[in-house]
Formats: structure tokens, C-alpha cells, sequence
């Protein structure tokens, strides 16, 4: 075969390369599409198992309700028992995880040694890496007989110790991506701050952290699902007997605690007490979903572009 | 300028400084609480924990009595999980990443995928759970089983590849692919020979991650219903007569390690906790192992590449 005789054959079968291309772009598309498919999937199961709970719960009795006794003879079902235990454990971890995660990022990012932000960086990402059930061991056999010591009217099972916990748990997140926010700003606001005479904590304060703003408002948005859609360290420490109260000092069960312990149980598929756990798994999704939107709306008002 | 206002200016600047120094001893507290309170949370599971840790606890099944009791059918457990979550999510957030990264054209069919990418990644893990128990279980019919559990925790960890893979591929100058398309390579042949063999240690380390998060996720797969007590393990994947190949471990009922030691934390006698923290103890070492080589895998990539 002569040179242009093979280079004619192989442009021949062009046609069958232009098709395995595209065959082949088609499967790498849908790859990428299974994302798109997941939301649905959640989506869908989520909102038609709740929907065939809400045919037999009234939506008012489920927002007002103030009792959560699912699966008795007298069944009520107020969401409203659960979400407080979540909030009240999440205000609990966040109040410790956003100030300390805070100042961890503007420690490491404006006054520690290059050294001693190459050690903490990695460490925290260690940290972040540790299986939360292992925290849960953590606040119900190590954390709650500490404050047991120092309050002594402490029940074994409470909030607090789980919210706390969760706290240290969310804090290298938090801390980690607000670092990361603080060293995106440019060094030249950072010089001109110190050439008009400033201090490096007035600097980090008045310059740095505003600049940041919206990377760090986006960390803390993300340390807050995390603390929202914990399970574990509430299923272990916190008791899972549904209970209406805004201590934290008390036992209680929240949204994610309750999934897990009918889930450990042995409900019948399609049975009330089954479809319970999709309607309290939406008013989950609906809580991330808010403070999502929630964090959006800081991110574009405080966004600042150089 | 006279003395007064000199030494007034001075004392502001010294406060100024006085203030900085608290601050940076602030941060270094902080910092010392977080880091000392896990190293105190290491030390308690390993005191307690370290001496039950002998080679029955590997060859042990769980047991009424604590003394024998063992995480035999918990490791095999998360192996065969870890393995079908490999398996899957691997090749999908690959796939994923190439096509975000060198196919995707600029319209809102990618936007959507993106955000929807963002977003699933601060989906709470225990939705995922609710996810595979509807789908999955029941919808699919797969029951309670390994196959279940494997392809959950795959959809968990997908976000995490494919961020990851972005990221590896990102790094590859152009150069490279003009090299290959000048040569006469399609996009295909650009992808599997160029493409793919540089991105595949950031690949890697995003796997990795993306495992170390799923062997210790515990949520989900007590939600699709695991069960916490299992003493016989699934049959095995090799069998001596042909065809030497079987899957039916794949519709096994199984538990794995964080469900087992969830199982000893929540009961109330001591001897059960001391196996829970020996438990523990092996379950952080793993997971702490594989963040490690992720971490360093990344720092000498970092190091060793020059384009």
C-alpha cells in the first residue's frame, strides 16, 4: 500500500472515531448528571413519603403540636418537640465552634509563622477526618461525667455535653475555610492598613476580616448544616426520648437522633411510624435549605471583588 | 511637637501592641483547646481501649459476654462496603470530573450541574440514608445489604471525587493537550493517555478522602437498617470450584465497624464500652491513616511536580 492509499484508509474510518467520540462524551455527560439525578431522587422520595404522612396528619397538628409520641396508642405528631433539640444543641455547638473556629483563622492567617500554619493546617484537616460516632463516645463517656462533676444536677444524657462536643467537631471546619477566606485578600489592603499606622489586630479586625466577609460567613453557614444535620454524638449522648425544651441542661431527642432509633427498631414499610421519619427528614432539608438560601443572600451583599 | 502629646502618642501605640500580644495568646489557647481535647479524647479511647485489643478481637464475633466479644463481622463488613463504594463511586466522579473539566461547554446544563455538586455536598449524611432506604431498599429491592450500604455511602462520596479530580486536572497547563491534538489525537485519546495518567495521583488522594469519610459514616447505614449484631460473615467472594467468582456477598446482611461500636457505646455496662473504645481506638487509627497518606501524597505531589 502506498503512503496516500493508507493515509485515505484511515481517514476512512473517521467516521466510526467521530462516533465512538460522541458515545463516549454521552457517558461521561451522564456521569456528571447523576448529581442532578440524586437531588431529584431525594426530592422525590423525601416529599411522597411525606405526602402520604400528611394524609393522615393534619400539617397545622404537625407544625403546633407540642408532643412527639409517634408510635403510641395516642399518637401525636408535633415536629416542633424535635426541632427544638436541634436547635438547642446546634446554638450549643455553634456557640463554641464560631468564636473559637474565628479566631483560630484570624490567629493563623495574620500573627502565626508560616511554620506554625504549615503544622495547625494539615492537623485540623485530621481533625475534621474523625468518624463523629467516635465523638459521640467521646461526650458520653468522657465529656458528661467532667460537667457531671462540675454540675452535679446534670442527667447522664443531656444537650449540652452533645452540643459541646459537636462544637469541637465543627471547629476545625470552620476555622480551616475561614483561613482560607482571609488569605485570598489581596496583601496590599493588609500594607496599607499597617502603613497608616495600624496595629496587626486592628488590621485583622477592621481590614482582613470585612474583606473576608463572605468567604467566612460561608464557612460558617457550612459549620452550621454540619451541626444541624449531626446524628450520631446527639443518637449516643443526648437520649433519644423526644422532649420539648429549650435547656439544654435536659435529655433530648432531635431530628437526625430520631431517624436512627426508628431506624434501629423494626417498622413495617409503608406503616405511620415509617413514613414519619421522611416527614421529619424534609423539615431537616427544609432547615439546611434556609440557612443555605440564608448564606447566599450574605455572600452577595457582602461579596467584595478586586 | 511637645512631650505630652508624644508620650500620649506612645501609650496609644504601646496599647495598641499590648492588645496584639493578648490576642495572639488567645488564638494560641484556642487553638491548644481544640488540638488538646482530641489528643485528650485519643488518650482516653487508647487507655481504655488498648488492652482488649489482642488477635481474638480481630477473629471474634460479637458476643453476649464482652470479654469475648470481637469486630470480626464488623472489619469484613467495611472491607466488602468499602470495596462496592470504590467500585462505584471511582469511575462515576472521574467520569464526572473529565466532563466538567474538558467537554462541558459554557451553558445553564452545566451551571445546573455545578451548584447541584455544591449543594449535595452539604446535604446532611442521614437525608443519604433516607435516600437509599426509599430508593434503594425498597424501590430497587436490594434489602438491607452490602450492595445498598456500598452504593449510599458511593453517592455520598461522589461530590468529594469530583472535586477532587477537578481540581488534578485543572493543574495540567495546556500545553499539553495542544501537544496532543497537534499530533492528530482526538479529545478521547487526548483524555485516556495524557489527561487521565497526570490527574491520577490527585485523583487518588480524593478517593482516599472521600473513603476515610465513608468508613466512618455511621448515620446512613444504620438508616437504611443495618443490622447491629451479625455473627456469621457473608459468603465468600472466591470460591475453590468454578465459577470461583461469587457476588452473592453483595446481598448479605452485614454490619461494619462505627455500627459495632455505636452498638457497645449505647449500652450501659462497662466492660461493653471498654470494647467500644477499642473499637474506636482502630477506627480513628484507620481513618486517621488515610487522611495522613492523603495529606502527604498531596504535599509531595506539590513538591515534585514542574510542568
Amino acid at each position: 500500500m502506498t503512503l496516500p492509499a493508507a493515509i485515505s484508509k484511515r481517514l476512512a474510518t473517521r467516521r466510526g472515531r467521530v462516533l465512538r467520540e460522541c458515545a463516549i462524551e454521552f457517558m461521561l455527560f451522564l456521569a456528571a448528571s447523576l448529581s442532578v439525578f440524586t437531588t431529584l431522587a431525594i426530592v422525590y422520595i423525601l416529599v411522597s413519603e411525606s405526602v402520604a404522612f400528611f394524609r393522615h396528619v393534619p400539617v397545622i397538628d404537625f407544625l403546633t403540636d407540642t408532643q412527639w409520641t409517634p408510635l403510641f396508642d395516642d399518637a401525636h405528631f408535633g415536629i416542633m418537640v424535635l426541632v427544638s433539640g436541634t436547635l438547642v444543641s446546634s446554638i450549643v455547638a455553634l456557640a463554641l465552634a464560631v468564636p473559637m473556629g474565628t479566631i483560630i483563622a484570624i490567629y493563623l492567617s495574620e500573627f502565626s509563622t508560616p511554620g506554625i500554619r504549615e503544622f495547625a493546617k494539615p492537623l485540623l484537616e485530621l481533625l475534621a477526618g474523625i468518624p463523629t460516632i467516635v465523638y459521640g463516645y467521646f461526650a458520653l463517656l468522657f465529656v458528661t461525667p467532667i460537667l457531671q462533676w462540675l454540675i452535679p444536677s446534670l442527667p447522664g444524657f443531656n444537650l449540652l455535653s452533645a452540643g459541646l462536643v459537636m462544637g469541637i467537631m465543627i471547629v476545625p471546619t470552620v476555622a480551616s475555610l475561614s483561613e482560607d477566606a482571609m488569605r485570598a485578600v489581596p496583601a496590599a489592603l493588609r500594607e496599607g492598613s499597617y502603613a497608616m499606622g495600624a496595629t496587626r489586630l486592628q488590621t485583622a479586625l477592621k481590614v482582613v476580616t470585612p474583606a473576608a466577609f463572605s468567604g467566612i460567613a460561608a464557612a460558617y453557614i457550612l459549620g452550621i448544616s454540619r451541626a444541624v444535620g449531626e446524628t450520631m454524638i446527639l443518637a449516643v449522648a443526648a437520649g433519644m426520648q423526644p422532649n420539648l425544651t429549650w435547656n439544654p441542661m435536659e435529655p433530648a431527642a432531635t431530628i437526625t437522633s430520631y431517624i436512627v432509633q426508628v431506624a434501629l427498631g423494626d417498622l413495617p414499610h409503608g406503616s405511620i411510624g415509617y413514613q414519619t421519619i421522611f416527614a421529619a427528614g424534609l423539615t431537616l432539608m427544609l432547615i439546611t435549605l434556609m440557612f443555605n438560601i440564608l448564606g447566599h443572600m450574605l455572600r452577595r451583599r457582602y461579596r467584595e471583588s478586586y | 511637637m511637645d512631650a505630652p502629646r508624644v508620650r500620649e502618642i506612645r501609650s496609644v501605640i504601646a496599647r495598641g501592641k499590648r492588645w496584639d500580644v493578648v490576642f495572639a495568646i488567645v488564638g494560641i489557647v484556642c487553638l491548644m483547646i481544640g488540638l488538646l481535647t482530641v489528643a485528650a479524647l485519643f488518650v482516653d479511647m487508647a487507655v481504655k481501649g488498648l488492652p482488649r485489643i489482642s488477635l481474638e478481637f480481630f477473629t471474634n464475633f460479637p458476643s453476649r459476654r464482652a470479654e469475648s466479644a470481637g469486630i470480626l463481622s464488623a472489619w469484613v463488613g467495611s472491607t466488602l462496603v468499602m470495596v462496592v463504594t470504590a467500585v462505584t463511586a471511582v469511575p462515576i466522579g472521574a467520569a464526572a470530573g473529565v466532563y466538567l473539566e474538558e467537554y462541558a461547554p459554557r451553558n445553564w446544563m452545566t451551571d445546573v450541574i455545578e451548584i447541584n455538586i455544591t449543594n449535595l455536598a452539604g446535604v446532611p449524611s442521614i437525608v443519604y440514608g433516607l435516600l437509599a432506604l426509599g430508593l434503594f431498599v425498597y424501590q430497587f429491592g436490594l434489602g438491607q445489604s452490602v450492595l445498598a450500604a456500598g452504593l449510599t455511602l458511593a453517592l455520598l462520596i461522589l461530590p468529594v471525587v469530583i472535586v477532587a479530580t477537578r481540581e488534578a486536572i485543572r493543574a495540567i497547563p495546556a500545553a499539553m493537550r495542544e501537544g496532543s491534538y497537534a499530533l492528530g489525537a482526538t479529545q478521547w485519546q487526548t483524555v485516556r493517555y495524557h489527561i487521565l495518567p497526570y490527574s491520577m495521583p490527585g485523583i487518588l488522594t480524593g478517593v482516599i478522602i472521600g473513603l476515610a469519610r465513608a468508613i466512618g459514616e455511621t448515620a446512613p447505614i444504620i438508616t437504611i437498617g443495618a443490622l447491629t449484631f451479625i455473627a456469621f460473615l457473608p459468603s465468600p467472594p472466591f470460591q475453590p470450584e468454578p465459577p470461583f467468582l461469587s457476588f452473592e456477598w453483595l446481598f448479605a446482611p452485614f454490619t461494619v465497624m462505627p455500627i459495632q461500636m455505636f452498638n457497645w457505646t449505647s449500652r450501659p455496662e462497662a466492660a461493653f464500652q471498654v470494647n467500644a473504645a477499642a473499637a474506636g481506638f482502630i477506627l480513628v487509627l484507620m481513618t486517621l491513616a488515610m487522611n495522613g497518606l492523603a495529606i502527604w501524597l498531596r504535599y509531595r505531589l506539590r513538591r515534585n511536580i514542574n510542568w
